[in-house]
């Protein structure tokens, strides 16, 4: 077993990407992801890494472009304004086809909302949110441990697929503390070699890193054709998804994130009473495992999506249960999160609800 | 001895610069200054959004492309991990002195060891002649139609001048493309921006005055003219700042 130790989940982060071999850290100051850049200021030189505060979100995410494209494994971070600064250089990043890791600790919006706990950047993080067709991977930790695990992780299927990844933390898991055991970073993917980067042509052709495709006139439809590919690709080799009691559910909750770990607290009770409640999660937004939740509606009743947003997860829930499965929704933006009660309760109301239409259709 | 050769660190490639346009010459010295320096096979170039938007077709080195005023955050970036390489960045004046001024100000005053070349046009060029930062009080563009200053936009913004308030920052000259003489001193600023760099110096800074006839709608002999009557005069050439 591996050493414990006890950090607040912005750290954890932090700690295991510097495990993971993360050597650029460029950020700004936002809360409440404040620790991020704290913690990375005083590691990175620890390790002959490099640490910069930017002058701004936007400056932080080019830094990582210019650093990405110098081969060396990097990420920035921020809070929900600054994620939407970075926008555009995530668009570039992954046009460009570079790896770069990207932690979303969401707060309250929109605007500047709030310093709360938030899931409200969830299309933002899986639909795109800069412009152009492309796709970023993203992970949704549900403990400390994980945030550790998958930021190791994200770093390998950043390279291996070279690709952007972004870690959809949120509030609450940034600022809690709880033990996490510190595991030796080992890839879990063959990494390839890093044939792109621009380190001088010496003894080679030069190298060209860009996006902009002018030629031939449809070159811009050869490159987004590739990229498609790719996203194909990444979405049948890595959906991840953990089922918890579902295979004699009659009400499967789906949830992910800081909300899926208090859902689960919700199914346990649920099933304290009685009732046969359990709980679908994606650990992966996208690719978003559908194929799990298409299972999950062949043998559930009921699906309840609950999310710290007004309804832009369960958007994917529908797309993925495609009709065959009633899909109910318990959620708010600004700050609101559900207790283990709440989540019960509306459980219980459904439940009910399904008998009285039952009876009804008698 | 006087010889005369390509440098080759442009490559073959047929430039895409309209006739009379200060870009191609200012890549020329970029590219014989790499050259003399020995630096080619260590050297990244970050081109700009702008007409040079494509130099890295142009340039026989390591080139990337990036967002629009962004270059010197991703100079800090690709230098920071490279410091043993030689990192510049070729930029106009929309890309480096409005839409990137936040990132310009803060290189320099990080004294980010890179090397900027600046070109400086009075007007968005590839846009189609837009109003830029630095359009001359009274010059008309095509967001400007009365002459610049009648309608609130404020007069041109003096990159060299408001560069040199700051300690982080080793080398600023403005230059010219519009006279042999100019082209020759320009050269000499740019060997001397990379040199420093090459001796870890800091932040080294060449501001170029351009002659852009198509969006200024003027022949080319009447724009060398313009930089030589009007620009000049507006943006006095000069080492601004020179920490040696
Ligand atoms: C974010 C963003 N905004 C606007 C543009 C459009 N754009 C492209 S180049 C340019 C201005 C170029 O002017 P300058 O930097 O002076 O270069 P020049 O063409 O004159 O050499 C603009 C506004 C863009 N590509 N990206
Ligand atoms: S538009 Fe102006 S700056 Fe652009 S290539 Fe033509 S002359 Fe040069
Ligand atoms: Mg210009």
């Amino acid at each position: 077993m591996g050493k414990k130790i006890l950090l607040k989940g912005n750290e954890v982060m932090c700690e295991a990407a510097v495990q993971a071999g993360c050597r650029f850290f460029a950020g700004y100051p936002i809360t409440p992801q404040n620790e991020v850049p704290e913690y990375m200021s005083k590691r990175m030189p620890q390790v002959s890494g490099v640490f910069v505060q930017a002058e701004s979100e936007i400056a932080a995410i080019n830094m990582v472009f210019g650093a990405s494209a110098s081969g060396v494994r990097c990420m920035t971070s921020s809070s929900s304004p600054g994620i939407s600064l970075k926008q555009e250089g995530i668009s570039y990043i992954a046009g460009a086809e570079l790896p770069c890791l990207i932690a979303n600790v969401q707060r309250g919006g929109p605007g500047l909302g709030n310093i709360r706990a938030s899931q409200a950047d969830y299309f933002q993080a899986v639909k795109g949110g800069g412009h152009g067709d492309y796709r970023v991977i993203v992970l949704a930790p549900a403990s400390l441990q994980e945030i550790y695990n998958l930021t190791m992780n994200a770093f390998d299927w950043a390279d291996y697929y070279r690709n952007p990844v972004m870690m959809l933390s949120d509030g609450i898991s940034g600022q809690m503390a709880e033990p996490v055991e510190i595991l030796p970073y080992k890839p879990i993917v063959d990494l390839p070699a890093k044939d792109y980067i621009l380190d001088g042509c010496k003894g080679r052709k030069p190298r060209v890193v860009k996006t902009l495709v002018l030629r031939p006139t449809d070159g811009l439809v050869t490159h987004n054709e590739h990229l498609q590919e790719k996203y194909k690709c990444i979405e049948s080799e890595l959906s991840l998804c953990e089922e918890y009691e579902t295979a004699d559910a009659e009400i499967v909750i789906a949830a992910y994130g800081i909300t899926a770990r208090i859902a689960k607290g919700a199914v346990r009770l649920a099933r304290k009473k009685g009732l046969a409640a359990g709980l679908i999660r994606p650990i992966t937004l996208w690719p978003f495992p559908s194929d799990a939740f298409a299972d999950v509606a062949e043998t559930a009743r009921q699906i309840l999506t609950v999310e710290m947003s007004h309804g832009q997860f369960i958007e994917d829930v529908k797309l993925a249960v495609n009709g065959t499965c009633p899909v109910e929704f318990l959620g708010k933006g600004g700050g609101w999160y559900p207790t283990e009660e709440i989540i019960l309760e509306k459980i219980e109301s459904m439940v009910a609800a399904s008998v009285t239409t039952a009876k009804g259709e008698l | 001895m006087l010889t005369l050769k390509r440098t080759d660190v442009l490559t073959d490639a047929c430039t895409h610069y309209c006739p009379g346009c200060g870009h191609g010459i200012a890549h020329r010295l970029v590219a014989e200054v790499i050259e003399e320096l020995g630096i080619r096979e260590k050297t990244i170039g970050i081109a700009p959004v702008g007409c040079a938007v494509l130099m890295y077709d142009y340039f026989n080195c390591d080139m990337t492309e990036c967002a629009h005023g962004r270059p010197p955050a991703m100079a800090t970036g690709i230098k920071r991990i490279q410091p043993d390489k030689i990192v510049f960045t070729y930029q106009g004046d929309g890309d480096l002195a409005a839409i990137g001024t936040a990132e310009t100000i803060h290189a320099a005053n990080r004294g980010e060891n890179i090397t900027v070349i600046f070109i400086n046009n009075a007007i968005y060029g590839m846009t189609g002649g837009q109003m830029a930062p630095t359009t001359l009080t009274g010059m008309r563009s095509t967001t400007s139609q009365d002459g610049r200053g009648e309608h609130g936009e404020g007069p041109p913004l003096k990159v060299c001048e408001l560069l040199s308030t700051l300690d982080g920052v080793c080398y600023l000259e403005r230059t010219a493309v519009s006279t042999p003489k100019d082209v020759i001193a320009t050269k000499r600023a740019i060997k001397k921006a990379f040199q420093n760099q090459i001796d870890g110096k800091g932040f080294s800074l060449v501001e170029v005055l351009s002659m852009c006839p198509t969006d200024w709608k003027l022949s080319t002999v009447q724009s060398v003219d313009f930089v030589n009557n009007e620009m000049k005069e507006a943006f006095p050439l000069g080492v601004y700042k020179d920490k040696g």
